[in-house]
């Protein structure tokens, strides 16, 4: 299919349409109101509805009332209104429920800014909402990616019935760049029939109860075992990553994810100009992490560099990922700020030129 | 000798013993709820919303399909549900610190978007299951655990009428308000669902009815004095009636300055 210039929200949206997506549930919130708006204009076109809801409790909601019937569905939002709606992610985790959820990072905490930012990485990895539950995290780095990763995400979150996040920032849903659909595409996991939905019982089949209430506790540690071991299979399966830069040993590996490592990529054409060997793990699923990948490159390189825009928070998964095998240097810019290729090409002129890693 | 059956139990309630309280009026409900599931020969296609409060169970009470709400959320959830799939029967189930309080928002806005759901709402003027806190409909001076000498209106509001308030949007619905304390009651209130499902069959509207209900156990007292407080506080506070209509017209503005 011919490439079209899309801005990156949009492209998620129509990626989502791609995927089969029929229905959208949403609440207004800067900077992904172009996903809203594309999606109330292309699903009654495609025989699918678009719902404004009143909040982002509401939406989130919705959707999981709507993938309890067996459809695909979807929600977008930015990271004040992604926390308004842990309480449904938690539910809908419960409840097995196969949902999308872009999360298009602003600047935080509390209302924080509008500007790109990475800081809602602990929240999606690590739980978000209460109890104990995973969600697969995905993270583009370019519109291309954004819309391959959306179409993934249903496929993924249907196969696992779990719910799945996109999470990008202002940057990834700002910009235009070229992008195409993969026509014809095939899922990237085998669809299971969908036997479990809620939609009448005519006694041909069990009831379907979608429900997150086990007041047996051996009942309940029965339910968190069977959701263990499903995380356990994510983890074994679903690890993406994409490596960049000099091959064998180097001096510096970086470790950035979504447009960070795009910034990241500028800054290693300079510096492997200037003659330094840098390498770079860009981590694409953030749950699960690529532990392995990472430890590995790093175990050839001297040092290694998490560049961030937050205060440090996948860094924590990198320090996992290397037990003290090798000194983890940090730089980031927060609160809005972009990182620049400059700020990163002077760290890594530093760091190979034996900079003391500063304490935490 | 030929037997005729009479009186039995409607299809869509399961025979299981349910785990509410002595003399509380939600098991006439559910019945009624079940009767006119049954009699409208939807059971197979009806999706049934359980919310977070007393009702917390109703999916292993109620033969059908089932969805378990969060706290206040049935409404939007049922609205996933009705827009996913349009054919399906869809109804939550909750009392009053549910929809009332924390689900306020949600119920609203599914009214207002005039979803083609019905909502049974039951009002017994107390949290019940975490055990007798006020409740946005508990009644003045009425003593719970949370308002130990009684509710203050100056402090906590008076209590709120969720029928009238719903009947104020402008969407069209059906919103009515019964009650199922004594025989004759219960009958004119299995009447109220039936119109109310009825409708939503036929595509037309949001249906919302109040249901007042009995809470011997965190009222404090003995299930005929329950419906017995429940007709001297409760009914004169909460008028029982048709709120509105789909056919009733809408309520215009009057001009400024009249």
């Amino acid at each position: 299919m011919a490439k079209k210039l899309m801005k990156g929200s949009e492209a998620i949206g129509e990626a989502a349409i791609q995927a089969g997506c029929k229905l959208f549930f949403g609440y207004p919130i800067t900077p992904q109101n172009e996903i809203p708006e594309y999606m109330s204009r292309r699903l009654p076109q495609v025989g699918g509805t678009f719902v404004q809801a009143e909040s982002e409790v509401a939406a989130s909601n919705m959707l999981y009332g709507a993938a309890g019937s067996g459809e695909r569905v979807m929600t977008s939002s930015s990271s004040p209104g992604i926390s308004l709606m842990q309480e449904a992610v938690s539910y809908m985790a419960g409840s097995e429920l196969p949902v999308v959820i872009v999360n298009i990072m602003r600047a935080g905490p509390g209302l924080g800014g509008i500007l790109p930012s990475q800081a809602d990485y602990a929240q999606a990895t690590k739980g978000g909402g209460h109890g104990d539950y995973k969600v697969l995290v995905l993270a583009p780095w370019s519109v291309q990616e954004a819309a391959d990763l959306v179409q993934d995400a249903f496929d993924l979150a249907d196969y696992y019935r779990n719910p799945v996040f996109v999470l990008g920032d202002g940057l990834v849903g700002q910009m235009m760049e070229p992008v195409s659909f993969r026509e014809g595409r095939t899922p990237c996991k085998e669809l299971p029939k969908k036997d479990w939905a809620a939609t009448g019982h005519d006694g041909s089949r069990p009831r379907a109860i979608i429900n997150s209430l086990f007041l047996d506790p051996e009942e309940l540690e029965r339910h968190n075992r069977k959701l263990e071991a499903k995380y356990k299979v994510m983890v074994r399966d679903e690890v993406r990553f994409s490596t960049l830069g000099a091959e064998g040993e180097c001096d510096v590996l970086i470790v950035a994810y979504g447009t960070v490592a795009r910034v990241c990529s500028t800054a290693m054409e300079e510096l492997a100009e200037k003659g330094f060997r840098v390498s770079m793990v860009r981590p694409i699923s953030l749950f699960p992490f690529p532990f392995q990948a990472v430890r590995e490159a790093a175990e050839r390189a001297k040092a290694v560099l998490v560049v961030e825009l937050s205060t440090g928070q996948m860094i924590e998964d990198v320090r996992m990922a290397l037990e003290g095998c090798r000194p983890i240097h940090f730089h980031s810019r927060v609160g809005g700020m972009l990182v620049s290729p400059e700020e990163v090409i002077a760290k890594v002129g530093e760091i190979a030129a034996g900079a003391e890693v500063p304490h935490v | 000798m030929s037997e005729t059956v009479v009186f039995q139990r409607p299809e869509s309630l399961l025979p299981v013993i349910t785990h509410y309280c002595p003399g509380c009026t939600h098991g006439v409900i559910h019945r009624l709820v079940a009767e006119v599931v049954d009699e409208l020969e939807v059971r197979e296609r009806t999706v049934a919303i359980a919310p977070v409060g007393c009702a917390v169970l109703a999916y292993n009470y109620f033969n059908t399909d089932c969805h378990e709400a969060s706290h206040g959320r049935a409404p939007a959830v049922a609205t996933g549900i009705k827009r996913a799939r349009p054919d399906l029967i869809v109804f939550t189930y909750q009392g009053d610190g549910d929809l009332a309080s924390i689900g306020m928002a949600e119920v609203v806005h599914c009214a207002n978007r005039g979803e083609k759901v019905t909502v049974v709402f039951v009002n017994n003027a107390i949290y019940g299951m975490t055990g007798g806190q006020m409740a946005p409909t508990t009644m003045p001076g009425q003593v719970a655990t949370t308002c130990p000498l009684g509710r203050d209106v100056e402090l906590a509001g008076y209590p709120i009428r969720i029928a009238e308030l719903i009947s104020t949007l402008r969407t069209p619905a059906f919103v009515a308000r019964a009650a199922v304390h004594t025989p004759l009651h219960a009958v004119r209130a299995k009447d109220i669902l039936r119109r109310a499902f009825t409708y939503q069959v036929q595509g037309t509207c949001f249906t919302l009815v109040e249901i007042l209900s009995t809470c011997p156990t965190n009222w404090g007292m003995p299930p005929v004095e329950a419906t017995h407080w429940l007709e001297q506080n409760m009914m004169p506070y909460y008028p029982l009636g048709v709120f509105k209509t789909p056919e009733g017209e809408g309520r215009a503005p009057r001009p400024l300055g009249e």
